[in-house]
């Protein structure tokens, strides 16, 4: 690689160049930074601010870039340059815009855009320009796990794109779940009958695309690699096992109806005449639109109750805690098998709360309702054997009474429970180079973390349910369906369809190195020293995304194209072997102390804030675009992660003199707002040990907060910053100033 | 109680929320009440009903066909159509309370000592001899309503409130002596005769 050189452009737009010595920052750049070439521009992002820094890059070497202008976050376009670093000061969102435009103030104002001209040249000055991971994918091909109508909807979308498919099937047939119901509920307007399924002919359209194939009968005994080439052993029933290499996968293991023998107060197992959906299903098939008759003596259904939410929405145990979303509206569906062929049928749905979530279901309710299904809104108490059929007691809620009421059949709207796999936060893992295939596991891992996806909430795979759902926390293998959150069909189509474009991307992404969301295009990757690593398995078992295995001797094993790119094992890392070639120990590090710390008697304290990229320091922007101002003595550094924060950089920070440390993160916990998922609880959880460093330099533990931050705090983000100033102001300045 | 109730009783045998939609105004909109209940929070007279629109909706469906009949509920609605204006399923509220009224009355089930279904009764009365109503009669047979002594009384208490009417000339005591019609008393008569056949031959279409 060439030489180092660093380019400094300070931008006078945007009042930047009122507000602020521009020439004093140039010498700065110059002086402090070391830059080589310095440059002032009135309007940097123009075309020709741009094509100044071009041509410094073409013709004068310059391969490390500062622009002092506005926040990394704006003009991201303009100043894309290729083949080089470049370092963003925010002199604009991070200086002028958080300060009061007053003469008494410039002096500190001025303070503040030196430093960080000093900090983004001292990152220039030790970073590296990323050269792309090394391993690269090979292969195109997409594995999809299940063929229920999840599966089969991302392989006929996968193949639509042109990339070949193979799908794996447990069973015999392709179809699933939906495959075995009589009708399913609409998907197009009007929303008002059930409707054949698309099972059949999207099996047979699976049948005859020469892209996909099908393995029927067959699990995955064990799945290795990254993505873009992943070896996946696929293994039938009688024993033969075939490798396959695989570019992306996408679990559609889908769900398992709750077993609904475990509602024996339902009266489900003491009378045949209560059943659950699926085998009203059956009944239904049955009877191929004819009477649907009763299990127990074959009598044609002239009364029909339905109780919902049975074993589910409850705390009891055994019970589901939660709802599964379609049960309402199968039973609506339910309830038309019978109006539909004899509008004399009393049919009944006895509910507590009725959600008809998605396209059709407001619409398919007052169907249901205009064929004159009634609803009751009931707590039902239990389900007893009558001298005609099962008797239903229930409460009526409406009228505030107690019914008992008879019917021909009861049926169970029983909930889903996920096909997530084994729990591989309570399956032990395999040792380094024994592996054992477990037959509970869907794919079969041979992760150093586990075999299967991990569990966020109620068994359903970690997805996040808003931001970006179909990102598990293994990269290159994406869910979709009910096993990541109860679904319907329709919306079990859409996500098959959201998950497929996910995998075709990182198929991609894999061939040339680069990163998947959230950092997505990054092509700088972990670098190990391994001769400094002392086989403590921090990186290993801290790594949201499982990427990094273990060798038998213990030491890490990095898998670049299954890293995320956002720094936990570098922060987890305690002798600090870990790093990226533009995003290190070194880079922040050496921004903080590049950081003027005046002289105690000056009484200008100074506070590091390490906010994470992805919401605290957007906040922090969106906060100085509305005007909200901050203490002078801020100086914020933003990071990949909270999960990147090594504990070095606060023991640095503290050294060096600084008077408070701020650390701001996404949410943690069960309703995570973190991008790298774990990231911000792996910060906390070092965090919370950062005072016993205090305690050894002698110091408040007041000048270490950390909190967590979302992207709207646009006004409490800059106030926990002053807060800080001002709790600085009440227990002095560090005497750690030299 | 009427054979046509019986007959009522006979041909729906529990079908009560079948038997409203035949024969309610607006009946069939019943079955699309999903109990949100903002009709009964809307309603300005709503603690005062013994049910309250939704209760009376879920009642109709639950097959409660005597309780909701007798029920004085339907009788309390004074048409300020705020149910109507924020049902969310957009139910004409007003009219199938009504039209429960009605029907309840057409039965015979309607209560007897409810004051508003006895002065809907009196109202009819005076407006059908004259085509018009005579408001001095209408007053006094409301004031009798409910006998002799409460009428006398009501009355005197009324009395300052008739004198000043009287002076103002808004009221004439020479009403009593029959009172003023519309043009043509014989036709509007024959046209409430035309629609009472129509309405009789519209319930008998129905097969009641």
């Amino acid at each position: 690689m060439s030489d180092l050189k660093i380019g400094a452009y300070i931008c006078k737009g945007c009042g930047l160049g009122e507000r602020l010595d521009c020439d004093q920052l140039a010498t700065v750049a110059q002086r402090d930074g070391k830059a080589q070439v310095v440059q002032q521009h009135d309007f940097l992002c123009s075309a020709e601010g741009v094509k100044l820094i071009q041509n410094d890059i073409d013709n004068e070497g310059v391969n490390r870039v500062v622009i002092g202008a506005c926040s990394r976050r704006a003009k991201t376009e303009a100043f894309d340059f290729q083949g080089v670093n470049v370092s963003r000061c925010n002199l604009r969102e991070g200086v002028i815009w958080v300060r009061p435009d007053e003469d008494d103030m410039r002096e500190t104002t001025q303070e503040m855009a030196e430093d960080y001209i000093r900090m983004g040249c001292a990152e220039a000055k030790h970073s590296l320009i990323p050269a792309s991971a090394q391993e690269k994918g090979t292969d195109n091909t997409v594995l999809v796990v299940g063929g229920g109508i999840t599966g089969m909807t991302a392989a006929l979308e996968a193949a639509k794109t042109g990339y070949p498919v193979v799908l794996v099937e447990k069973t015999g047939e392709l179809g699933g779940y939906v495959g075995k119901m009589w009708k399913d509920v609409p998907m197009h307007a009007p929303y008002t009958d059930p409707v054949d399924t698309a099972t059949a002919a999207m099996a047979a359209e699976i049948e005859a695309n020469s892209l996909i194939t099908v393995h029927l009968n067959s699990t995955i005994s064990k799945t290795s690699g990254a993505p873009g080439r992943f070896a996946v052993d696929i293994s039938t029933e009688s024993g033969s096992t075939t490798t396959i290499n695989i570019g992306a996968i996408i679990q559609a293991s889908g769900a398992t109806p709750y077993d609904a023998s475990q509602l024996p107060e339902l009266g489900y197992g003491k009378s045949k005449d209560v059943v659950d959906r699926v085998e009203l299903e059956q009944l239904a098939i049955a009877a191929n639109g004819g009477p649907i008759k009763r299990p127990s003596d074959g009598k044609e259904v002239k009364k029909v109750t339905f109780i919902q939410c049975a074993g589910q929405r409850s705390e009891k145990e055994g019970h589901l805690n939660y709802c599964s979303g379609d049960c309402c509206l199968t039973s609506i569906k339910q309830a038309m098998y019978f109006k539909d062929q004899n509008p004399d049928i009393e049919t009944e749905i006895l509910f507590d709360d009725l959600r008809t979530p998605g396209a059709p279901g407001e619409d398919f309710y007052r169907s249901g309702q205009d064929k004159m299904v009634t609803f009751r809104k009931a707590v039902v108490s239990e389900v007893v054997g009558g001298s005609n059929g099962p008797v239903v007691k229930f409460k009526d809620k409406i009228l505030d009474e107690d019914v008992e009421e008879e019917a021909d059949l009861v049926v169970l709207a029983t909930g889903m429970v996920a096909n997530s796999g084994v729990d591989i936060d309570e399956v032990p893992q395999n040792e380094p180079g024994e592996w054992e295939v477990s037959v509970d596991s869907i794919l079969n891992l041979n992760y150093r973390q586990g075999k299967d996806l991990p569990h966020l909430k109620y068994g359903f795979n970690d997805s996040h349910f808003i931001c970006f759902p179909y990102e598990t926390r293994r990269t290159g293998i994406y869910t979709c369906g009910p096993v990541r959150r109860p679904m319907d069909t329709q919306q079990a189509i859409d996500d098959a369809t959201g998950a497929t474009l996910k995998a075709i991307q990182e198929i991609e992404n894999a061939k040339v190195g680069r990163a998947a969301h959230p950092r997505s295009g990054d092509l700088s990757y972990p670098i190990f020293r391994k001769e400094g690593c002392t086989q403590c398995k921090r990186c290993t078992v801290e790594c949201p995304f499982g990427a990094i295995d273990e060798d038998e001797k213990r030491f890490p094993v990095f898998n670049e194209s299954r890293c995320r790119r956002c720094g936990t094992c570098m922060g987890a890392c305690p002798v600090r072997v870990i790093s990226f070639e533009n995003y290190s120990c070194d880079t922040v590090g050496q921004q903080l102390k590049n950081v003027e710390i005046p002289e105690e008697w000056d009484e200008k304290p100074r506070i590091l804030v390490l906010a994470c990229e992805n919401d605290a320091y957007p906040a922090l922007d969106m906060g100085a675009q509305q005007g909200n101002h901050y203490s002078q003595w801020a100086r914020i550094i933003p990071v990949r992660c909270l999960g990147s924060v090594n504990t070095i950089w606060i023991t640095d920070a503290l050294n060096s003199g600084y008077d408070g440390v701020i650390l701001m993160g996404c949410q943690k916990g069960e309703n995570y707002q973190c991008h790298f998922v774990k990231g911000s609880e792996m910060a906390a959880v070092r965090m919370s040990k950062v005072d016993q460093t205090l305690e050894t330099l002698n110091l408040e533990k007041e000048r270490v907060e950390t909190y967590e931050v979302a992207i709207t705090d646009i006004d409490r983000a800059p106030g926990l910053i002053n807060d800080m100033a001002e709790t600085i102001e009440k227990i002095g300045l560090s005497p750690f100033k030299f | 109680m009427s054979n046509y109730n019986q007959e009522m009783i006979e041909k729906y045998r529990g079908n009560f929320l079948k038997e409203v939609q035949d024969n309610v105004e607006e009946g069939d909109w019943v079955k699309m009440c999903m109990q949100c209940g903002v009709c009964s929070g809307s309603c300005p007279l709503g603690p005062h009903w013994e049910h309250p629109p939704q209760e009376i909706f879920m009642m109709i469906r639950a097959g409660k066909r005597e309780e909701v009949l007798e029920s004085t509920s339907m009788w309390m609605c004074t048409s300020c159509y705020n149910c109507i204006a924020r049902c969310p399923r957009g139910l004409p509220i007003t009219h199938i309370m009504h039209g429960l009224a009605t029907y309840s009355k057409r039965l015979g089930l309607a209560p007897q000592q409810q004051p508003t279904a006895k002065f809907a009764q009196l109202f009819w009365d005076n407006l059908v001899k004259k085509g018009r109503v005579n408001e001095l009669k209408l007053g006094l047979s409301l004031y009798f309503m409910n006998g002799f002594g409460e009428g006398i009384k009501t009355s005197l208490k009324m009395k300052d409130i008739g004198l000043n009417m009287l002076k103002a000339g808004r009221m004439t005591p020479m009403e009593m002596l029959g009172g003023h019609s519309c043009k043509d008393t014989k036709g509007f008569q024959a046209m409430l005769k035309k629609a009472q056949e129509l309405e009789e031959a519209r319930i008998g279409k129905h097969g009641n």
